[in-house]
């Protein structure tokens, strides 16, 4: 009889660990026997934690389960798979998770992240298996034909980067992952360390040998202590069984990975501080050119991706580039782990071709707002994503769609809103965030993100008229053209997307701010 | 976590050396000795400089650049509250307003009987269940106002 309990650091918020042990207690006191499996998250986070009992290879599952409820969830008899309030029945049934198409997230949920038996049951190596027959520029040739592109923010295309890093000639080159997951409103970058990292270790591997690096890193953000533990078994076992080091799965290949836990910094996201970060030093944004890719990590062609692009390659290795290349739309293939969040009915990770509507998004999976208020706008792409009104919800989920409209994919979270939100407030947050998390390199954002705290004070408080706006777009303007990195750069994003849209949270009218936009 | 002096150099020396052979090493050394005192004391700055054959200055220059480190001790609770987006749509501003104001004290700030600090956090991964307080290293997610101010009544920082 096996029971699972999520071992998900959002599932442990909500009491898992609490869950699992009271259900350990209840069984002794009962004198029942059972395996107490510790799965990932399935990502339906209103419903965590969820507990799934396991039948003739059948899921039965019941949430959200709270530690008082254990006693009464055995009285029921929930491991015959019995009726309960909390029951939901098989959870890949659940129409949330059903309607979905895991590819990244395939396994995620089913079974103990940190057995690589079940990994490799569920379909686990396939990838790697595959490029260990193929040569670096096959491999190359796979992933730009898959057609992935970047899923940390600025969706560049893989192959071509990797492409870069393969071209270059050195004798040491590394492959970097950035699990620095900065982004308000993302997780699925920890869902995947947490719940999946076998898959993690084995995109890196397979970019190593698409490349010719043979050490890696990842930089983990400190402020994910669970995904830190279970990285660092994951890499132990990983190590024990041969699948890193000197001989990989017995191909000769050698493939060395080590993590790297970061220290509360938003700008070492960005891949040239997290490469400064990440060799010790304080993590100031290198001017570019060189490119990482050609010259990174001390110097050496590093190729940098974040968790969910190393996590899409065994995937594409597995399946082929043309079923990766299939889904999705236009230049945006395959699918992104959409993560909901904010004020919303059903949080969760969603992952789904690129094509779907910000609408579906947000009402068929996410429910609408939590508190049965209207939705008034939703951030998109991270903190330092727009501000988009429910007129824009009809757009696609596209890069290039999303740009028409001024909207960034980023790492892929959705943050909803209600009609309680203040844009005027957020605008102010913004800059406030961004003169916090600065690295201070270049002026415009060093300087300009307190200068535009102050004037937004001085709107907020109503003290200014329409000639503060035009100082506000012309800060915003400077920021955006003359930011050495995004920070700087796209901080004026949730700005300048509140003052268009919701002008009146500012205390001016449509007609004051029009003219003043039309510039930017 | 633990706080305490640095009375014991040896100990910090067995820091130093574990850490200094990296290239790599000054931050990890700087979690390290965060992890074993509950801040950064400023008299280890010059022990770690010679360890790692680098300036004062430069040492202090990576210290103050991460928001995780600290450079005073800690109260004997740590109450972290996530500020960013995703939590203040759900409502956190409700509740670290309420922390605040039975504490007394704002961010950065340490109770004056030292047994509570708050430290602003910006984000832990929790946004599908926020709002998020970490209290002593553990996370709470779907925190109200009412709730956190339970807990601290709970573990004695309210009279
Ligand atoms: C301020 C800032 C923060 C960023 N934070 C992250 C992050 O947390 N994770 C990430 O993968 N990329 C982040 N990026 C994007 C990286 O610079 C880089 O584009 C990415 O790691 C490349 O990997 P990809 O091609 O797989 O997306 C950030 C960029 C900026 C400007
Ligand atoms: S935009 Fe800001 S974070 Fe980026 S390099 Fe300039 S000062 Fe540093």
């Amino acid at each position: 009889m096996k029971v699972y309990v999520p071992r998900d650091y959002s599932a442990c918020a909500m009491g898992a660990d609490e869950v699992a042990r009271a259900i350990e207690r209840e069984a002794a006191r009962r004198g029942l026997s059972l395996d107490l499996v510790r799965n990932g998250s399935r990502g339906l986070y209103w419903l965590e934690p969820l507990v799934e009992v396991e039948r003739n290879g059948e899921r039965i599952g019941y949430g959200p389960i709270t530690e008082e409820e254990v006693e009464g969830l055995f009285s029921a008899g929930f491991l015959e798979g019995k009726e309960h309030p909390a029951r939901l029945g098989d959870p890949e049934e659940i129409p949330y998770l059903r309607r979905q198409k895991r590819l990244v997230f395939r396994r995620m949920g089913r079974t103990d992240p940190l057995s690589l038996d079940a990994y490799r049951q569920q379909g686990g190596l396939a990838g790697l298996t595959r490029a260990l027959t193929l040569s670096p520029q096959q491999i190359v040739e796979e992933v730009t034909k898959s057609g992935l592109r970047g899923r940390g923010g600025a969706g560049f295309p893989t192959g071509i980067k990797w492409k870069t890093t393969l071209q270059a000639a050195a004798d040491r080159k590394y492959i970097v992952c950035n699990a620095d997951e900065g982004d308000s409103g993302t997780f699925s970058d920890r869902m995947v360390i947490e719940g999946d990292p076998f898959l993690l270790i084995e995109g890196m591997i397979i970019a190593g040998l698409a490349v010719g690096a043979t050490e890696g890193y990842v930089y983990l953000r400190s402020e994910y202590p669970l995904a830190r533990r279970v990285f660092a078994e994951a890499l132990e076992k990983a190590r024990a069984v041969g699948m890193l080091g000197d001989d990989i799965l017995g191909s000769g290949k050698s493939f060395a990975l080590n993590l790297y836990i970061g220290a509360g910094a938003y700008v070492c996201g960005e891949e040239t501080a997290l490469l400064e970060s990440l060799e010790g030093k304080r993590g100031m944004v290198r001017p570019r050119p060189p490119l990482p890719a050609i010259r990174g990590l001390w110097q050496k062609p590093t190729v940098v991706n974040n968790v969910i692009t190393l996590a899409s390659v065994p995937v594409i290795l597995a399946d082929g580039a043309e079923a990766f290349a299939q889904l999705g739309v236009g230049r945006s293939k395959g699918t992104l782990p959409v993560q909901l969040s904010g004020n919303l009915k059903r949080p969760g990770l969603v992952e789904v071709p690129f094509g779907i509507t910000l609408e579906e998004l947000l009402f068929e999976y996410g429910g609408g707002t939590a508190s049965g208020r209207p939705l008034k706008t939703i951030q998109i792409g991270g903190p330092l994503g727009p501000f988009l009104p429910p007129s824009l919800f009809p757009v696609t989920l596209d890069y290039e769609e999303l740009t028409k409209v001024r909207g960034i994919v980023g790492h892929g979270g959705i943050v909803a809103f209600d009609d309680t939100v203040n844009l005027g407030r957020m605008a102010r947050y913004a800059m406030e965030y961004c003169a916090g998390e600065s690295c201070g390199k270049c002026t415009p954002c060093r300087i300009g993100s307190t200068r535009g705290m102050e004037l937004l004070d001085q709107i907020l408080s109503g003290k200014k008229g329409p000639e503060a706006a035009e100082l506000l777009v012309d800060l915003c303007d400077v920021m955006v053209n003359a930011s050495l990195c995004g920070l700087g750069g796209m901080t004026p994003f949730p700005v300048l997307s509140g003052l268009r849209f919701f002008p009146e949270d500012f205390g001016y009218s449509k007609e004051e701010v029009e003219p003043l936009l039309q510039k930017v | 976590m633990e706080n305490g002096k640095v009375e014991r150099k040896d100990e910090l020396e067995g820091i130093l050396q574990t850490f200094a052979r990296q290239a790599n090493g000054l931050i990890p050394a700087f979690h390290a000795i965060q992890n074993r005192y509950g801040y950064v004391p400023k008299e280890c700055l010059p022990e770690v400089a010679r360890a790692f054959n680098l300036s004062q200055a430069d040492v202090y220059g990576v210290l103050t650049f991460y928001h995780e480190f600290r450079h005073e001790p800690a109260g004997r609770h740590v109450v972290s509250a996530c500020r960013a987006e995703a939590c203040q749509a759900n409502g956190s501003a409700t509740v670290i307003e309420r922390i605040r104001e039975r504490l007394g004290i704002d961010f950065g700030e340490t109770t004056p009987d030292d047994e509570v600090t708050l430290l602003p956090t910006y984000c832990f991964g929790n946004c599908a269940c926020g709002p998020s307080i970490a209290i002593d290293g553990k996370l709470y997610g779907r925190m109200s106002a009412e709730r956190v101010e339970r807990m601290l009544r709970g573990m004695g920082a309210l009279e």
